[in-house]
């Protein structure tokens, strides 16, 4: 199995202000997907992480619109598609979505069992009609994977559950279907450490059981990325700046945007416990404007004069991307 | 070494509960300890552990329902005497502000909290050099509302609010949580900036035992409405048996782990790549 | 604010609503300027049901008396009513579910309660006891009243669930250590966000005002001391109009009722997409 199961190929999205504005938030954004791959894409909010995944999901629901580019799924086109095509065709079945917020992705006013039963049901072959029960027990010997107590989380209300139970819920949810692809938006965000491992451990626990096997992991914790992803694609002001291994990325980053985003990392290991996290001052371009020269180059320690004229493309170092032709 | 630094808080078995009969929940839980002035105390623990109940019973948000806790050796009686000195930066940077009316005058409306309010130009003044404080420009935000502004930034409007306000003392609700990492070791500069400059004393609640170790100076761990741990980040961190304080230590995702996530097919690759 | 009208303005929706509402309240008000209004509904003007004529526009009634006039007056009482009933409903509606929402505790589920009650014993009801129990002085301010008073439920309840959200936010705790009081905190930091809300919930209850009235007006519990739109209709309806095909009689009035509401309507709605303090700038 080595041909690609996601391609994006030159992937720009932007949004159509309302005096016909527009905001090129994510700009010529290109990679390939194995079977079995975990992508971590990293970086600072505002750096067009959530419109990527609308845009791979090929849900661009105006004000966003697709400027050029291709996503694939198996070689399956999502672009220029309509949204119901999208959700009734893509969702859950071939591209999946994790969302961060799990609070909001459940309707409060009915059970996780009936959400869970909805997602089944909207997907099932016409003329094949299942019994209640059954969806109950498919659920269930699904959900018994998570290490729930499967019979109370089914039959609360999101509201009744903790915070890991919902994001486990939300999760169980939308791989319900064994996608092909699933989509994680800072799953974890919003957890305190101890839950974000738990839900970790069960995403793991979903690959190692085969549930699903391909994943794109969002998320502005580097270190987290680290032990989650095979390779990590850094982004900023809608663009991957740089994108290799885990180990090359976070271990020996290149690109002086991810040494900057390395350097504002804390550890408590002892030997680094008294190392400075340096934050990076500035804040990123406005993507309403034109951008000339290299999109860090204002906050770049390492920047030249002719950075901010000349505009960086992908180069390969080693056998990492890199977007910047001064990185070693 | 900090016997000749007086007490600030002051817990002596303290209890807070909510509700009554049979759905009463206990959010802390027989807790004693002394807060020094001029410290910065972090408070860690998980969501649910009473970390934050613990952040409003100092706030004088609560009272405690069990025991004592006095502020500088006297009960809080009048809360916004209490904010004179006490005061807090909140966890979500983006409903901080009220979107009606300018970051500005947010700020400047700080003072009302202030026996003897000072006069309009010493005020702005002030509000200028919180904000220099924080290494934000005056004029990059004069006219400017919340909605215009990113998550990170508005978390710096709150600390600018606490530098030009100066109060004694500050709880940090976990002000690091909701803010990307850039933005975290930016927070956690500041802190140290108002404990050294300002000689504030500064209660940092955190789910994080790597940030709170970076800036305490010492570390309690909160674990069912209980302090499970106590002591310098030494203590804490390297000489601990404690269960929880070592399961914090474990969640967190670090470089330098080997198997952070043990028992996985995925993490076993890894370690083998 | 001139930025929001521009952007009210550039809603189709909008502009059409505010148009025709605009256009009702001018024949309501510049009418009787142009034209010979009898306010009182009584001159006997030609013999029953004259076709329109250059003197009498739109002909006359059953009785003979002047159409147009009559629904000039009618609009009249008609908007008058749903302005009172309005009001009346916005501001009880606006005071209980603020007070509720932000308080919280058992305040707030007493309040609650009696919404919920209001709110399930059907308005309409009420307001055919009162009217019918009132028999003598049943005015139009009276009946205003009485739907303002049956109707602020729903007001209140929403008001309510959009006041007690604002509660947990953090601007409000950062406003209480600011030292500010509650009243403060209300006026300040609670209602500015309602306001948008405030005010689509006084039109809406505008609208549901007239209707309100054209109902108890048309089984002939309506106001004793004036026309309105709906008193025009159940005289119509009890003169054997509808059942004769006289469609001068309710054609009229009828339309006048339904335009005016979905004016209201309309701007409504186009104000719920446009009033969002984020476009301000």
């Amino acid at each position: 199995m080595s041909e690609n199961i996601f391609e994006v190929e030159n992937l720009s999205l932007h949004y159509l202000g309302r005096f016909g504005d527009k905001t090129h938030a994510v700009t010529d954004v290109s990679f390939n997907m194995k079977q079995g791959e975990i992508l971590g894409i990293a970086g600072e909010s505002g750096c067009g992480k959530s419109t990527l995944v609308s845009g791979l999901m090929g849900m661009c629901i105006p004000p966003l619109y697709p400027t050029s580019g291709d996503v694939r799924v198996r070689g399956e086109s999502l672009m220029n598609r309509t949204v119901e095509d999208i959700r009734s065709n893509v969702l859950a079945q071939k591209v999946s979505m994790i969302p961060q917020g799990a609070f909001n992705a459940l309707n409060p006013v009915r059970k996780i069992k009936d959400i869970a039963a909805d997602v089944i049901a909207a997907h099932q072959k016409p003329g094949s009609s299942m019994k209640a029960s059954e969806i109950y027990e498919r659920l269930r010997s699904r959900f018994d994977l998570f290490g729930m107590d499967t019979d109370r989380v089914l039959n609360s209300f999101p509201i009744q559950l903790t915070a890991g139970e919902r994001q486990r819920s939300v999760i169980g949810i939308s791989t319900l279907l064994n996608p092909q692809m699933v989509i994680a938006d800072e799953p974890t965000s919003a957890l305190d450490v101890s839950t974000q491992k738990e839900v970790i451990k069960m995403i793991f626990d979903l690959l190692d059981k085969g549930i699903f096997s391909t994943m794109i992991f969002i998320t502005h914790e580097l270190p987290l990325l680290y032990h989650v992803a095979d390779n990590i694609a850094i982004m900023y002001a809608g663009e991957i700046v740089e994108k290799g291994t885990a180990e090359q990325v976070v271990k020996d980053p290149r690109h002086p945007y991810t040494k900057a985003l390395m350097g504002a990392m804390l550890s408590s290991e002892k030997s680094q416990r008294t190392r400075k996290p340096v934050a990076i001052e500035g804040a990123p371009p406005s993507l309403a404007k034109k951008i000339v020269g290299c999109r860090f180059a204002e906050r770049c320690s390492f920047a030249r004069p002719e950075c901010k004229k000349n505009t960086q493309n992908i180069r390969m170092v080693g056998d990492r991307e890199v977007r910047c032709e001064y990185a070693q | 070494m900090l016997s000749n630094k007086s007490i600030v808080f002051s817990a002596k078995n303290i209890s807070k509960t909510f509700g009554a009969g049979k759905k009463i929940t206990t959010a802390v839980n027989n807790v004693s300890f002394d807060i020094y002035d001029g410290e910065i105390i972090s408070i860690v623990g998980g969501s649910g552990c009473g970390k934050s109940v613990l952040a409003k019973i100092m706030l004088g948000l609560y009272g405690p329902s069990k025991g004592k806790f006095h502020y500088n050796g006297k009960k809080i009686t009048n809360l916004k005497k209490h904010w004179n000195d006490v005061q807090s930066v909140f966890q979500d940077p983006f409903s901080c502000f009220n979107q009606f009316f300018t970051i500005r005058s947010q700020l400047e409306d700080a003072f009302n909290i202030l026996k003897k309010k000072p006069s309009k130009e010493e005020i702005k003044r002030r509000v200028d050099e919180g904000l220099l404080a924080v290494n934000v420009t005056p004029s990059d935000i004069e006219g400017k509302y919340s909605f215009e502004l990113s998550g990170g930034q508005m978390q710096r409007m709150l600390l600018a609010r606490i530098f030009a306000l100066r109060p004694k003392v500050l709880i940090a609700d976990e002000p690091t949580s909701m803010v990307d990492a850039c933005v975290r070791a930016n927070i956690l500069d500041y802190l140290m900036k108002l404990k050294e400059e300002l000689q504030m004393t500064i209660v940092f609640i955190t789910h994080d035992i790597g940030l709170a170790n970076y800036v305490s100076d010492r570390i309690f761990i909160m674990h069912d409405g209980m302090i499970v741990n106590s002591g310098t980040p030494e203590e804490v961190l390297d000489n601990t048996r404690e269960t929880h304080t070592l399961k914090l230590l474990d969640d967190i995702p670090e470089v330098h782990k080997k198997e952070w996530i043990k028992n996985s097919h995925r993490s076993k690759n890894k370690e083998a790549s | 604010m001139v930025k929001l009208l521009k952007n009210l303005l550039k809603s189709p929706m909008f502009v059409i609503g505010v148009s025709i509402f605009l256009i009702t309240l001018a024949i309501a008000f510049l009418g009787p300027v142009f034209y010979d209004v009898d306010t009182n509904a009584r001159d006997i003007v030609a013999g029953p049901y004259a076709p329109s004529s250059a003197e009498h526009i739109l002909g006359t009634d059953h009785l003979g008396r002047d159409y147009m006039s009559l629904l000039i007056s009618g609009l009249r009482s008609s908007l008058y009513v749903g302005f009172v009933a309005g009001i009346i409903a916005t501001t009880l509606g606006v005071f209980i579910g603020l007070f509720g929402g932000f308080r919280g505790g058992w305040v707030d589920e007493v309040l609650n309660m009696g919404t919920n009650l209001f709110i399930v014993i059907p308005s309409f009801v009420i307001l055919v006891l009162i009217s019918s129990a009132v028999k003598d002085g049943r005015s139009l301010t009276l009946i205003g009243l009485i739907i303002g008073l049956t109707t602020w439920s729903w007001s209140a309840r929403a008001v309510r669930a959009q006041a007690s959200s604002l509660r947990s936010r953090d601007h409000i705790a950062l406003a209480r250590i600011n030292g500010a009081s509650s009243f403060t905190i209300v006026i300040k930091h609670v209602l500015p966000y309602l306001l948008s809300y405030v005010f689509m919930v006084f039109i809406m209850q505008i609208s549901s005002g007239i209707l309100s009235e054209a109902s108890i007006s048309m089984i002939g519990l309506g106001p004793l001391d004036s026309t309105s739109l709906g008193i025009i209709l159940n005289q119509a309806k009890d003169n054997g109009a509808l059942s004769d095909g006289i469609w001068i009689a309710f054609l009229p009035a009828t339309l006048i009722i339904t335009l005016t509401v979905f004016a209201l309507y309309l701007v409504n709605t186009s104000m719920e997409g446009v009033f969002n303090p984020r476009l301000r700038k």
